[in-house]
Protein backbone atom coordinates (compact mmCIF):
# COMPACT_ATOMS: atom_id res chain seq x y z
CA UNK A 1 0.00 0.00 0.00
CA UNK A 2 1.37 3.37 -1.08
CA UNK A 3 1.92 5.67 1.82
CA UNK A 4 0.35 9.35 1.28
CA UNK A 5 0.91 12.61 3.27
CA UNK A 6 -1.39 15.23 2.96
CA UNK A 7 1.84 17.49 1.84
CA UNK A 8 4.06 14.58 0.41
CA UNK A 9 2.61 14.90 -3.10
CA UNK A 10 2.28 17.67 -6.15
CA UNK A 11 -0.61 19.85 -6.37
CA UNK A 12 -1.72 17.95 -9.56
CA UNK A 13 -1.47 14.72 -8.01
CA UNK A 14 -3.46 16.20 -5.27
CA UNK A 15 -6.11 17.58 -7.60
CA UNK A 16 -6.42 14.84 -9.63
CA UNK A 17 -7.54 12.90 -7.10
CA UNK A 18 -9.88 15.46 -4.96
CA UNK A 19 -11.60 16.00 -8.25
CA UNK A 20 -13.92 12.73 -8.08
CA UNK A 21 -14.46 12.16 -4.43
CA UNK A 22 -17.56 12.67 -5.23
CA UNK A 23 -17.75 9.16 -7.40
CA UNK A 24 -16.80 6.98 -4.16
CA UNK A 25 -18.71 5.15 -2.14
CA UNK A 26 -19.00 5.60 1.31
CA UNK A 27 -16.39 2.94 2.25
CA UNK A 28 -14.22 3.79 -0.30
CA UNK A 29 -13.93 7.59 1.44
CA UNK A 30 -13.94 5.85 4.62
CA UNK A 31 -10.52 4.19 3.59
CA UNK A 32 -9.13 6.73 1.66
CA UNK A 33 -9.30 9.10 4.91
CA UNK A 34 -7.70 6.94 6.63
CA UNK A 35 -4.93 6.62 4.26
CA UNK A 36 -5.07 10.44 4.09
CA UNK A 37 -5.76 10.57 0.26
CA UNK A 38 -7.45 13.83 0.75
CA UNK A 39 -8.88 15.23 4.11
CA UNK A 40 -12.74 15.59 5.57
CA UNK A 41 -12.22 18.81 4.76
CA UNK A 42 -11.23 18.87 1.43
CA UNK A 43 -13.80 16.38 0.88
CA UNK A 44 -16.76 18.46 2.76
CA UNK A 45 -15.68 21.59 0.69
CA UNK A 46 -16.06 19.55 -2.53
CA UNK A 47 -20.02 18.44 -1.28
CA UNK A 48 -20.68 22.10 -0.59
CA UNK A 49 -19.41 22.92 -4.34
CA UNK A 50 -21.49 20.64 -5.89
CA UNK A 51 -24.38 21.72 -3.80
CA UNK A 52 -23.65 24.90 -5.24
CA UNK A 53 -23.90 23.64 -8.55
CA UNK A 54 -26.33 21.31 -8.90
CA UNK A 55 -28.92 21.74 -6.09
CA UNK A 56 -30.60 25.02 -7.31
CA UNK A 57 -31.65 22.51 -9.94
CA UNK A 58 -32.96 19.59 -7.83
CA UNK A 59 -33.44 21.59 -4.64
CA UNK A 60 -32.63 18.36 -2.40
CA UNK A 61 -31.79 20.77 0.79
CA UNK A 62 -34.03 22.76 2.42
CA UNK A 63 -30.72 24.10 5.16
CA UNK A 64 -27.25 23.50 3.77
CA UNK A 65 -25.07 23.26 7.08
CA UNK A 66 -21.52 24.72 5.62
CA UNK A 67 -19.68 25.73 9.38
CA UNK A 68 -20.79 23.17 11.35
CA UNK A 69 -19.63 20.45 8.32
CA UNK A 70 -16.52 22.19 7.83
CA UNK A 71 -16.37 22.50 11.83
CA UNK A 72 -16.76 18.85 12.30
CA UNK A 73 -14.60 18.09 9.02
CA UNK A 74 -11.63 19.55 10.51
CA UNK A 75 -12.48 17.90 13.92
CA UNK A 76 -12.37 14.46 11.98
CA UNK A 77 -9.40 15.24 10.06
CA UNK A 78 -7.81 16.16 13.95
CA UNK A 79 -8.95 12.70 14.91
CA UNK A 80 -7.69 10.49 11.96
CA UNK A 81 -4.47 12.28 12.04
CA UNK A 82 -4.24 11.29 16.33
CA UNK A 83 -4.80 7.66 14.86
CA UNK A 84 -8.70 8.23 16.53
CA UNK A 85 -12.36 8.57 15.48
CA UNK A 86 -15.36 6.74 14.93
CA UNK A 87 -15.48 4.24 12.51
CA UNK A 88 -17.45 6.62 9.84
CA UNK A 89 -14.97 9.69 10.44
CA UNK A 90 -15.16 12.52 8.05
CA UNK A 91 -18.30 10.78 5.61
CA UNK A 92 -20.37 13.54 4.58
CA UNK A 93 -24.02 12.77 4.70
CA UNK A 94 -27.34 14.38 4.82
CA UNK A 95 -30.20 14.24 7.68
CA UNK A 96 -34.03 14.42 5.99
CA UNK A 97 -35.52 17.38 7.88
CA UNK A 98 -37.48 15.56 10.12
CA UNK A 99 -34.45 14.40 12.28
CA UNK A 100 -33.51 16.70 15.05
CA UNK A 101 -30.56 19.07 14.87
CA UNK A 102 -29.14 20.78 17.35
CA UNK A 103 -29.12 24.92 16.87
CA UNK A 104 -30.31 24.07 13.24
CA UNK A 105 -33.54 24.40 11.46
CA UNK A 106 -35.80 21.33 11.64
CA UNK A 107 -38.88 21.76 8.89
CA UNK A 108 -40.15 18.32 8.23
CA UNK A 109 -41.07 20.33 5.15
CA UNK A 110 -44.22 21.60 6.76
CA UNK A 111 -44.89 25.83 7.14
CA UNK A 112 -45.56 24.97 10.56
CA UNK A 113 -41.99 23.84 11.41
CA UNK A 114 -40.41 26.73 9.16
CA UNK A 115 -39.04 28.31 11.97
CA UNK A 116 -38.86 25.84 14.28
CA UNK A 117 -34.78 25.64 15.46
CA UNK A 118 -34.36 22.15 17.42
CA UNK A 119 -32.80 22.09 20.68
CA UNK A 120 -31.46 18.95 21.29
CA UNK A 121 -30.05 16.28 19.02
CA UNK A 122 -32.42 13.01 17.42
CA UNK A 123 -30.49 9.84 18.90
CA UNK A 124 -29.96 9.06 15.14
CA UNK A 125 -28.47 12.26 14.88
CA UNK A 126 -26.37 11.73 17.92
CA UNK A 127 -24.69 7.96 17.00
CA UNK A 128 -23.99 9.06 13.17
CA UNK A 129 -22.02 12.14 14.67
CA UNK A 130 -20.10 10.24 17.45
CA UNK A 131 -19.19 7.87 14.40
CA UNK A 132 -17.64 10.43 12.65
CA UNK A 133 -19.95 11.33 9.90
CA UNK A 134 -20.13 15.13 8.39
CA UNK A 135 -23.03 16.71 8.64
CA UNK A 136 -23.77 18.89 5.20
CA UNK A 137 -27.22 20.12 5.36
CA UNK A 138 -30.98 18.91 5.94
CA UNK A 139 -32.89 17.56 3.19
CA UNK A 140 -35.79 17.85 1.41
CA UNK A 141 -39.53 15.82 1.93
CA UNK A 142 -43.13 15.28 1.58
CA UNK A 143 -44.54 17.49 4.52
CA UNK A 144 -44.32 15.44 7.50
CA UNK A 145 -43.30 12.31 5.50
CA UNK A 146 -46.96 12.35 3.90
CA UNK A 147 -46.71 11.56 0.07
CA UNK A 148 -44.64 9.70 -2.49
CA UNK A 149 -42.91 12.11 -4.64
CA UNK A 150 -41.68 14.74 -2.50
CA UNK A 151 -44.22 17.28 -4.38
CA UNK A 152 -45.94 17.84 -1.10
CA UNK A 153 -42.92 20.20 0.54
CA UNK A 154 -43.39 23.77 1.78
CA UNK A 155 -40.14 23.76 0.14
CA UNK A 156 -41.39 23.13 -3.21
CA UNK A 157 -40.71 19.60 -4.86
CA UNK A 158 -37.32 17.85 -5.32
CA UNK A 159 -36.26 17.08 -9.18
CA UNK A 160 -35.05 13.67 -9.81
CA UNK A 161 -31.21 13.73 -11.15
CA UNK A 162 -32.00 10.84 -13.87
CA UNK A 163 -34.60 13.07 -15.02
CA UNK A 164 -35.36 16.10 -13.77
CA UNK A 165 -39.19 16.49 -15.25
CA UNK A 166 -39.86 13.62 -12.94
CA UNK A 167 -40.25 13.17 -9.40
CA UNK A 168 -37.39 11.72 -7.02
CA UNK A 169 -40.46 9.62 -5.24
CA UNK A 170 -41.10 10.32 -1.31
CA UNK A 171 -41.11 11.19 1.11
CA UNK A 172 -37.63 10.89 1.72
CA UNK A 173 -37.15 12.32 -2.06
CA UNK A 174 -34.51 15.20 -1.32
CA UNK A 175 -32.14 12.29 0.80
CA UNK A 176 -32.46 10.41 -2.27
CA UNK A 177 -31.72 12.82 -4.98
CA UNK A 178 -28.68 14.38 -2.96
CA UNK A 179 -27.02 10.98 -3.13
CA UNK A 180 -28.11 9.59 -6.68
CA UNK A 181 -26.11 13.44 -7.69
CA UNK A 182 -23.40 12.00 -5.67
CA UNK A 183 -24.19 15.80 -3.47
CA UNK A 184 -23.33 13.74 -0.41
CA UNK A 185 -22.32 10.15 0.01
CA UNK A 186 -25.12 8.71 1.61
CA UNK A 187 -28.68 10.45 3.83
CA UNK A 188 -30.85 9.08 6.16
CA UNK A 189 -34.86 8.37 5.84
CA UNK A 190 -37.15 7.66 7.10
CA UNK A 191 -39.84 4.59 6.22
CA UNK A 192 -43.66 4.57 7.21
CA UNK A 193 -44.90 2.88 4.32
CA UNK A 194 -42.38 2.95 1.90
CA UNK A 195 -40.83 6.77 1.83
CA UNK A 196 -36.90 5.35 2.12
CA UNK A 197 -37.38 1.75 -0.37
CA UNK A 198 -39.49 4.18 -3.06
CA UNK A 199 -37.38 6.97 -3.72
CA UNK A 200 -33.91 5.00 -3.68
CA UNK A 201 -35.80 2.85 -6.12
CA UNK A 202 -36.67 5.44 -8.28
CA UNK A 203 -33.22 7.29 -8.36
CA UNK A 204 -30.91 3.91 -8.10
CA UNK A 205 -29.88 3.65 -4.89
CA UNK A 206 -30.12 1.12 -2.12
CA UNK A 207 -32.26 2.44 0.81
CA UNK A 208 -33.11 0.32 3.83
CA UNK A 209 -36.44 0.44 6.43
CA UNK A 210 -34.57 -1.68 9.30
CA UNK A 211 -37.12 -3.78 11.69
CA UNK A 212 -39.58 -1.54 13.63
CA UNK A 213 -37.85 -0.87 16.73
CA UNK A 214 -34.22 -1.60 15.68
CA UNK A 215 -33.21 2.04 15.66
CA UNK A 216 -34.21 4.77 18.10
CA UNK A 217 -37.12 7.01 17.07
CA UNK A 218 -35.96 9.84 19.59
CA UNK A 219 -36.08 13.39 17.91
CA UNK A 220 -37.56 11.90 14.67
CA UNK A 221 -40.78 13.93 14.23
CA UNK A 222 -43.70 11.33 14.32
CA UNK A 223 -45.86 10.58 11.66
CA UNK A 224 -47.44 7.01 12.60
CA UNK A 225 -46.22 5.54 15.41
CA UNK A 226 -46.68 1.91 14.69
CA UNK A 227 -45.24 2.18 11.68
CA UNK A 228 -42.52 4.65 11.62
CA UNK A 229 -38.76 3.52 11.42
CA UNK A 230 -35.51 5.29 10.27
CA UNK A 231 -33.52 3.90 7.50
CA UNK A 232 -30.91 4.90 5.24
CA UNK A 233 -30.41 5.88 1.39
CA UNK A 234 -26.97 4.56 0.20
CA UNK A 235 -25.06 3.98 -2.65
CA UNK A 236 -24.10 0.01 -1.81
CA UNK A 237 -25.41 -2.57 0.30
CA UNK A 238 -22.11 -2.07 1.84
CA UNK A 239 -22.77 1.19 2.68
CA UNK A 240 -25.84 0.85 3.88
CA UNK A 241 -24.65 -1.79 6.80
CA UNK A 242 -22.34 0.67 8.01
CA UNK A 243 -24.53 3.29 8.52
CA UNK A 244 -27.59 1.25 10.09
CA UNK A 245 -24.89 -0.76 12.07
CA UNK A 246 -23.56 2.63 13.33
CA UNK A 247 -27.32 3.73 13.94
CA UNK A 248 -29.29 0.97 15.19
CA UNK A 249 -29.71 -0.18 19.14
CA UNK A 250 -31.36 0.48 22.35
CA UNK A 251 -32.54 3.72 23.52
CA UNK A 252 -33.98 4.14 26.55
CA UNK A 253 -35.52 7.61 25.37
CA UNK A 254 -37.47 5.76 23.16
CA UNK A 255 -40.14 2.96 24.60
CA UNK A 256 -40.81 1.34 21.01
CA UNK A 257 -37.09 0.56 20.85
CA UNK A 258 -35.77 -2.93 21.33
CA UNK A 259 -33.63 -3.88 23.16
CA UNK A 260 -31.46 -6.56 20.94
CA UNK A 261 -27.82 -6.81 20.32
CA UNK A 262 -26.93 -5.14 17.27
CA UNK A 263 -25.05 -7.61 14.80
CA UNK A 264 -22.16 -6.33 13.00
CA UNK A 265 -23.59 -6.09 9.41
CA UNK A 266 -20.29 -5.54 7.52
CA UNK A 267 -18.56 -8.23 9.08
CA UNK A 268 -21.58 -10.40 7.89
CA UNK A 269 -21.72 -8.94 4.02
CA UNK A 270 -20.01 -11.89 2.42
CA UNK A 271 -22.47 -14.55 3.83
CA UNK A 272 -23.78 -15.07 -0.13
CA UNK A 273 -26.77 -16.96 -1.26
CA UNK A 274 -25.93 -20.23 -1.87
CA UNK A 275 -28.78 -22.52 -0.74
CA UNK A 276 -30.92 -18.93 0.04
CA UNK A 277 -34.44 -19.84 0.01
CA UNK A 278 -36.36 -17.07 -2.04
CA UNK A 279 -40.10 -16.56 -1.76
CA UNK A 280 -41.57 -14.98 -4.63
CA UNK A 281 -44.75 -13.74 -4.09
CA UNK A 282 -47.51 -13.85 -6.81
CA UNK A 283 -49.26 -10.79 -5.41
CA UNK A 284 -46.38 -8.76 -5.95
CA UNK A 285 -46.77 -9.67 -10.09
CA UNK A 286 -50.20 -8.15 -10.83
CA UNK A 287 -51.44 -6.15 -13.40
CA UNK A 288 -50.20 -3.21 -12.27
CA UNK A 289 -46.84 -3.93 -12.52
CA UNK A 290 -44.66 -2.12 -15.30
CA UNK A 291 -43.99 -4.62 -18.40
CA UNK A 292 -40.53 -3.51 -17.91
CA UNK A 293 -39.96 -3.66 -14.28
CA UNK A 294 -40.93 -7.06 -14.58
CA UNK A 295 -38.80 -8.21 -16.96
CA UNK A 296 -35.87 -6.84 -14.89
CA UNK A 297 -36.75 -8.20 -11.40
CA UNK A 298 -37.11 -11.88 -13.31
CA UNK A 299 -33.30 -11.13 -14.44
CA UNK A 300 -32.34 -10.51 -10.72
CA UNK A 301 -34.55 -13.64 -9.95
CA UNK A 302 -32.23 -15.25 -12.48
CA UNK A 303 -29.35 -14.30 -11.02
CA UNK A 304 -29.59 -15.07 -7.63
CA UNK A 305 -30.64 -18.93 -9.42
CA UNK A 306 -27.28 -19.04 -10.89
CA UNK A 307 -25.50 -17.84 -7.81
CA UNK A 308 -26.98 -21.11 -6.02
CA UNK A 309 -30.42 -19.29 -4.92
CA UNK A 310 -33.61 -20.97 -4.88
CA UNK A 311 -36.68 -19.56 -5.54
CA UNK A 312 -39.84 -20.80 -4.65
CA UNK A 313 -43.81 -19.34 -5.19
CA UNK A 314 -45.24 -18.07 -2.15
CA UNK A 315 -48.44 -16.55 -1.73
CA UNK A 316 -49.78 -13.22 0.92
CA UNK A 317 -52.95 -13.20 0.08
CA UNK A 318 -54.07 -10.13 2.39
CA UNK A 319 -50.96 -8.14 1.15
CA UNK A 320 -53.14 -6.70 -1.58
CA UNK A 321 -55.40 -5.42 0.94
CA UNK A 322 -52.19 -3.63 2.83
CA UNK A 323 -52.82 -0.07 0.70
CA UNK A 324 -56.58 0.49 2.03
CA UNK A 325 -55.05 -0.82 5.08
CA UNK A 326 -52.89 1.66 5.61
CA UNK A 327 -54.89 4.53 5.09
CA UNK A 328 -56.88 3.76 7.90
CA UNK A 329 -54.29 3.22 10.80
CA UNK A 330 -51.55 5.60 9.53
CA UNK A 331 -54.08 8.73 9.15
CA UNK A 332 -55.61 7.99 12.39
CA UNK A 333 -52.08 7.75 13.71
CA UNK A 334 -50.96 11.22 12.10
CA UNK A 335 -54.28 13.26 13.25
CA UNK A 336 -53.57 12.44 17.07
CA UNK A 337 -49.81 12.87 16.11
CA UNK A 338 -50.02 16.12 14.85
CA UNK A 339 -52.42 17.27 17.43
CA UNK A 340 -49.75 18.85 18.79
CA UNK A 341 -48.76 21.56 16.58
CA UNK A 342 -51.19 23.88 18.29
CA UNK A 343 -49.50 27.47 17.46
CA UNK A 344 -49.05 27.67 21.51
CA UNK A 345 -45.41 25.96 22.42
CA UNK A 346 -43.54 26.27 19.40
CA UNK A 347 -43.79 26.54 14.91
CA UNK A 348 -46.24 28.88 13.12
CA UNK A 349 -48.73 30.41 15.00
CA UNK A 350 -51.46 32.86 12.57
CA UNK A 351 -51.61 36.45 13.38
CA UNK A 352 -54.11 38.35 15.40
CA UNK A 353 -56.12 35.15 16.96
CA UNK A 354 -59.17 36.29 18.38
CA UNK A 355 -59.61 33.52 20.61
CA UNK A 356 -58.31 30.06 21.74
CA UNK A 357 -60.64 28.04 18.88
CA UNK A 358 -59.37 30.92 16.15
CA UNK A 359 -55.57 30.41 17.34
CA UNK A 360 -55.94 26.67 17.00
CA UNK A 361 -57.68 26.27 13.77
CA UNK A 362 -56.52 28.96 11.60
CA UNK A 363 -52.96 28.20 12.73
CA UNK A 364 -53.48 24.66 11.59
CA UNK A 365 -55.17 25.42 8.50
CA UNK A 366 -52.53 27.56 7.24
CA UNK A 367 -49.86 25.80 8.89
CA UNK A 368 -50.20 22.19 6.78
CA UNK A 369 -49.80 21.66 3.46
CA UNK A 370 -53.24 20.01 1.69
CA UNK A 371 -52.11 16.41 2.22
CA UNK A 372 -51.59 16.53 5.67
CA UNK A 373 -54.72 18.14 5.83
CA UNK A 374 -56.80 15.53 4.21
CA UNK A 375 -54.78 12.50 6.70
CA UNK A 376 -55.68 14.25 9.61
CA UNK A 377 -59.13 14.75 8.06
CA UNK A 378 -59.65 11.25 7.10
CA UNK A 379 -57.58 10.09 10.18
CA UNK A 380 -60.31 11.88 12.49
CA UNK A 381 -62.98 10.45 10.32
CA UNK A 382 -61.99 7.05 10.93
CA UNK A 383 -61.64 7.55 14.87
CA UNK A 384 -64.63 9.41 15.19
CA UNK A 385 -67.34 7.83 17.69
CA UNK A 386 -69.45 5.30 15.87
CA UNK A 387 -66.83 4.69 12.81
CA UNK A 388 -63.66 3.34 15.02
CA UNK A 389 -64.61 -0.58 15.29
CA UNK A 390 -65.93 -0.34 11.11
CA UNK A 391 -62.28 1.17 10.29
CA UNK A 392 -59.37 1.10 12.86
CA UNK A 393 -60.38 -1.94 14.44
CA UNK A 394 -61.16 -3.62 10.72
CA UNK A 395 -57.75 -2.30 9.48
CA UNK A 396 -55.71 -3.40 12.51
CA UNK A 397 -56.98 -7.40 11.79
CA UNK A 398 -55.81 -7.28 8.52
CA UNK A 399 -52.61 -5.88 9.48
CA UNK A 400 -52.48 -8.78 11.75
CA UNK A 401 -53.61 -10.90 8.35
CA UNK A 402 -50.77 -9.38 6.32
CA UNK A 403 -48.16 -10.30 9.50
CA UNK A 404 -49.46 -13.61 9.38
CA UNK A 405 -48.92 -14.23 5.79
CA UNK A 406 -45.47 -13.38 6.01
CA UNK A 407 -44.95 -15.69 8.91
CA UNK A 408 -45.94 -18.45 7.17
CA UNK A 409 -44.05 -17.71 3.94
CA UNK A 410 -40.84 -17.49 6.32
CA UNK A 411 -41.57 -20.81 7.26
CA UNK A 412 -40.83 -22.11 4.18
CA UNK A 413 -38.20 -19.28 2.54
CA UNK A 414 -35.47 -16.75 3.83
CA UNK A 415 -36.02 -13.84 2.55
CA UNK A 416 -39.12 -12.56 -0.07
CA UNK A 417 -38.11 -10.66 -3.45
CA UNK A 418 -40.65 -8.54 -5.44
CA UNK A 419 -40.41 -5.14 -6.93
CA UNK A 420 -40.27 -1.87 -5.08
CA UNK A 421 -42.34 0.21 -6.92
CA UNK A 422 -44.86 -0.82 -10.01
CA UNK A 423 -43.44 1.90 -12.14
CA UNK A 424 -40.03 4.00 -12.62
CA UNK A 425 -40.24 7.60 -11.95
CA UNK A 426 -43.14 9.69 -13.21
CA UNK A 427 -43.80 13.12 -14.36
CA UNK A 428 -44.01 15.83 -12.00
CA UNK A 429 -47.77 16.98 -11.44
CA UNK A 430 -48.64 13.41 -13.37
CA UNK A 431 -50.40 12.12 -10.20
CA UNK A 432 -51.06 15.03 -7.90
CA UNK A 433 -54.85 15.33 -9.18
CA UNK A 434 -56.00 11.98 -7.19
CA UNK A 435 -54.72 11.01 -3.77
CA UNK A 436 -55.66 7.21 -4.58
CA UNK A 437 -53.24 7.30 -7.50
CA UNK A 438 -50.75 8.31 -5.62
CA UNK A 439 -51.03 6.01 -3.08
CA UNK A 440 -50.75 3.36 -5.11
CA UNK A 441 -47.07 3.85 -6.15
CA UNK A 442 -46.69 2.31 -2.27
CA UNK A 443 -48.49 -0.79 -3.05
CA UNK A 444 -45.20 -3.22 -2.64
CA UNK A 445 -43.67 -1.43 0.37
CA UNK A 446 -46.45 -0.90 2.89
CA UNK A 447 -46.74 -4.45 4.01
CA UNK A 448 -43.61 -4.78 5.41
CA UNK A 449 -44.46 -1.36 7.59
CA UNK A 450 -47.88 -2.97 8.92
CA UNK A 451 -46.12 -6.13 9.46
CA UNK A 452 -42.68 -4.62 11.11
CA UNK A 453 -40.35 -6.30 8.81
CA UNK A 454 -37.11 -5.55 7.59
CA UNK A 455 -36.68 -4.35 3.74
CA UNK A 456 -33.92 -3.33 1.38
CA UNK A 457 -34.27 -1.58 -2.57
CA UNK A 458 -31.50 -2.04 -4.42
CA UNK A 459 -30.81 -0.84 -7.97
CA UNK A 460 -31.97 -3.67 -10.87
CA UNK A 461 -31.63 -1.78 -14.16
CA UNK A 462 -33.14 0.90 -16.29
CA UNK A 463 -36.46 1.38 -17.85
CA UNK A 464 -36.25 3.56 -20.59
CA UNK A 465 -33.27 5.39 -18.69
CA UNK A 466 -34.73 5.36 -15.19
CA UNK A 467 -33.66 3.37 -11.94
CA UNK A 468 -35.58 0.51 -10.82
CA UNK A 469 -35.47 -1.19 -7.51
CA UNK A 470 -35.82 -4.82 -6.50
CA UNK A 471 -37.00 -4.94 -3.11
CA UNK A 472 -35.80 -8.01 -0.28
CA UNK A 473 -38.43 -8.26 2.72
CA UNK A 474 -36.49 -10.16 5.74
CA UNK A 475 -38.18 -12.04 8.64
CA UNK A 476 -37.58 -9.18 11.96
CA UNK A 477 -33.95 -8.80 12.80
CA UNK A 478 -32.58 -10.10 9.65
CA UNK A 479 -30.93 -7.32 8.48
CA UNK A 480 -27.47 -9.04 8.22
CA UNK A 481 -29.27 -11.44 5.39
CA UNK A 482 -30.83 -8.22 3.38
CA UNK A 483 -27.46 -6.86 3.64
CA UNK A 484 -25.72 -10.50 2.94
CA UNK A 485 -28.08 -10.78 -0.26
CA UNK A 486 -28.12 -7.12 -1.72
CA UNK A 487 -23.63 -7.16 -1.33
CA UNK A 488 -24.18 -10.57 -3.33
CA UNK A 489 -25.88 -8.96 -6.07
CA UNK A 490 -24.11 -6.13 -6.13
CA UNK A 491 -21.01 -8.18 -6.46
CA UNK A 492 -22.65 -9.47 -9.98
CA UNK A 493 -23.56 -6.24 -10.99
CA UNK A 494 -23.30 -2.74 -12.01
CA UNK A 495 -26.52 -0.76 -11.49
CA UNK A 496 -25.63 0.55 -8.00
CA UNK A 497 -23.01 2.35 -9.58
CA UNK A 498 -24.26 4.23 -12.25
CA UNK A 499 -24.69 8.31 -11.78
CA UNK A 500 -26.82 10.42 -13.88
CA UNK A 501 -26.05 11.86 -16.87
CA UNK A 502 -24.70 15.59 -15.32
CA UNK A 503 -23.54 14.43 -12.06
CA UNK A 504 -21.00 12.41 -13.16
CA UNK B 1 -71.22 6.94 -0.22
CA UNK B 2 -70.06 10.57 0.02
CA UNK B 3 -69.49 12.78 2.53
CA UNK B 4 -71.76 16.24 2.69
CA UNK B 5 -70.46 19.33 3.04
CA UNK B 6 -71.50 19.29 6.63
CA UNK B 7 -70.14 16.20 7.42
CA UNK B 8 -66.39 17.55 5.82
CA UNK B 9 -67.11 20.76 7.61
CA UNK B 10 -67.86 18.97 11.30
CA UNK B 11 -64.26 16.67 10.90
CA UNK B 12 -62.52 20.22 10.08
CA UNK B 13 -63.82 21.26 13.12
CA UNK B 14 -63.16 18.23 15.61
CA UNK B 15 -59.77 18.21 14.10
CA UNK B 16 -59.17 22.09 14.38
CA UNK B 17 -58.71 23.03 11.35
CA UNK B 18 -59.84 25.84 9.20
CA UNK B 19 -61.05 25.19 6.29
CA UNK B 20 -61.57 28.09 3.30
CA UNK B 21 -65.28 27.62 1.67
CA UNK B 22 -64.03 27.56 -1.75
CA UNK B 23 -62.00 24.72 -0.23
CA UNK B 24 -64.64 22.16 0.84
CA UNK B 25 -65.73 21.15 -2.56
CA UNK B 26 -62.31 19.81 -2.62
CA UNK B 27 -62.13 17.87 0.53
CA UNK B 28 -65.43 16.54 -0.11
CA UNK B 29 -64.80 14.95 -3.44
CA UNK B 30 -61.11 13.61 -2.13
CA UNK B 31 -61.98 12.30 0.89
CA UNK B 32 -65.05 10.48 0.06
CA UNK B 33 -62.87 9.26 -2.52
CA UNK B 34 -60.73 7.93 0.20
CA UNK B 35 -63.44 6.36 2.45
CA UNK B 36 -64.29 4.56 -0.45
CA UNK B 37 -61.18 2.94 -1.16
CA UNK B 38 -60.79 2.20 2.43
CA UNK B 39 -64.31 0.34 2.44
CA UNK B 40 -62.35 -2.50 0.36
CA UNK B 41 -61.66 -3.93 3.64
CA UNK B 42 -65.14 -4.60 4.48
CA UNK B 43 -65.28 -7.55 2.12
CA UNK B 44 -62.81 -9.47 4.05
CA UNK B 45 -63.61 -11.86 7.13
CA UNK B 46 -61.95 -10.95 10.09
CA UNK B 47 -64.21 -12.86 12.83
CA UNK B 48 -61.97 -13.94 15.17
CA UNK B 49 -59.07 -11.96 14.13
CA UNK B 50 -57.55 -10.20 16.73
CA UNK B 51 -56.87 -6.70 15.96
CA UNK B 52 -53.12 -6.10 16.08
CA UNK B 53 -51.70 -4.73 18.99
CA UNK B 54 -47.81 -4.18 18.22
CA UNK B 55 -46.05 -5.13 14.82
CA UNK B 56 -43.27 -7.80 17.07
CA UNK B 57 -46.12 -9.15 19.49
CA UNK B 58 -44.03 -7.55 22.53
CA UNK B 59 -45.17 -5.83 25.65
CA UNK B 60 -44.06 -1.74 25.81
CA UNK B 61 -41.47 -1.32 28.30
CA UNK B 62 -41.87 0.14 31.47
CA UNK B 63 -38.99 2.04 33.20
CA UNK B 64 -39.03 3.30 37.23
CA UNK B 65 -40.66 6.54 38.15
CA UNK B 66 -37.67 8.47 38.34
CA UNK B 67 -37.11 11.79 37.32
CA UNK B 68 -34.68 12.56 34.46
CA UNK B 69 -35.28 15.47 32.92
CA UNK B 70 -33.91 18.55 34.51
CA UNK B 71 -35.82 22.12 33.84
CA UNK B 72 -34.86 23.50 30.76
CA UNK B 73 -38.10 25.60 29.68
CA UNK B 74 -36.32 28.69 28.77
CA UNK B 75 -34.38 26.94 26.41
CA UNK B 76 -37.07 25.45 25.15
CA UNK B 77 -39.31 28.85 24.71
CA UNK B 78 -37.18 30.35 22.34
CA UNK B 79 -39.25 28.71 20.08
CA UNK B 80 -42.69 29.87 21.48
CA UNK B 81 -44.37 32.60 19.26
CA UNK B 82 -45.34 34.22 22.55
CA UNK B 83 -44.05 34.14 26.21
CA UNK B 84 -43.79 36.00 29.44
CA UNK B 85 -41.62 35.35 32.12
CA UNK B 86 -42.00 31.60 31.53
CA UNK B 87 -45.20 31.11 30.61
CA UNK B 88 -47.27 30.70 27.15
CA UNK B 89 -49.14 33.10 26.36
CA UNK B 90 -52.85 32.20 24.48
CA UNK B 91 -55.68 34.59 23.77
CA UNK B 92 -58.03 35.31 26.84
CA UNK B 93 -59.71 31.83 27.73
CA UNK B 94 -62.22 33.45 30.66
CA UNK B 95 -63.85 36.45 30.28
Amino acid sequence: MRKLSPSGDSAVERGFRTINMHTKTLTELSRSLRRREFSAEELARHCLDRIARHDPQLNCFITVTEALALEQARAADRAIAAGEGGPLAGVPIAHKDIFCTRGVKTSCGSRMLDNFVAPYDATVVERLAAAGCVLIGKTNMDEFAMGSSNENSWYGPVHNPWNRDCVPGGSSGGSAAAVAARLVSAATGTDTGGSIRQPAALTGLTGVKPTYGRVSRYGMIAFASSLDQAGVLAQTAEDAARLVGAMAGFDPRDSTCVDAPVPDYAAQLEEGVNGLRIGVPREYFDARLDAGVRALIEEALALYRKLGAHTVDVSLPAVPLSVPAYYVVAPAEASSNLARYDGVRYGYRCSDPKDLLDLYTRTRGEGFGAEVKRRIMTGTYVLSAGYFDAYYLKAQQLRQLIADDFARAFREVDVVVGPTSPTPAFTLGAKTDDPITMYLNDIYTIAANLAGLPAISIPCGLVKGLPTGLQIIGPPFAESRLFSAAHAYQRETDWHLRRPSGYE
Amino acid sequence: MGLTRSEVENIAHLARLAIGPEEIPVYVKNLSRILDFVRQLEAVDTRGVQPMAHPLAVNQRLRPDEITEHDEHSRYQTNAPLVDAGLYLVPKVID
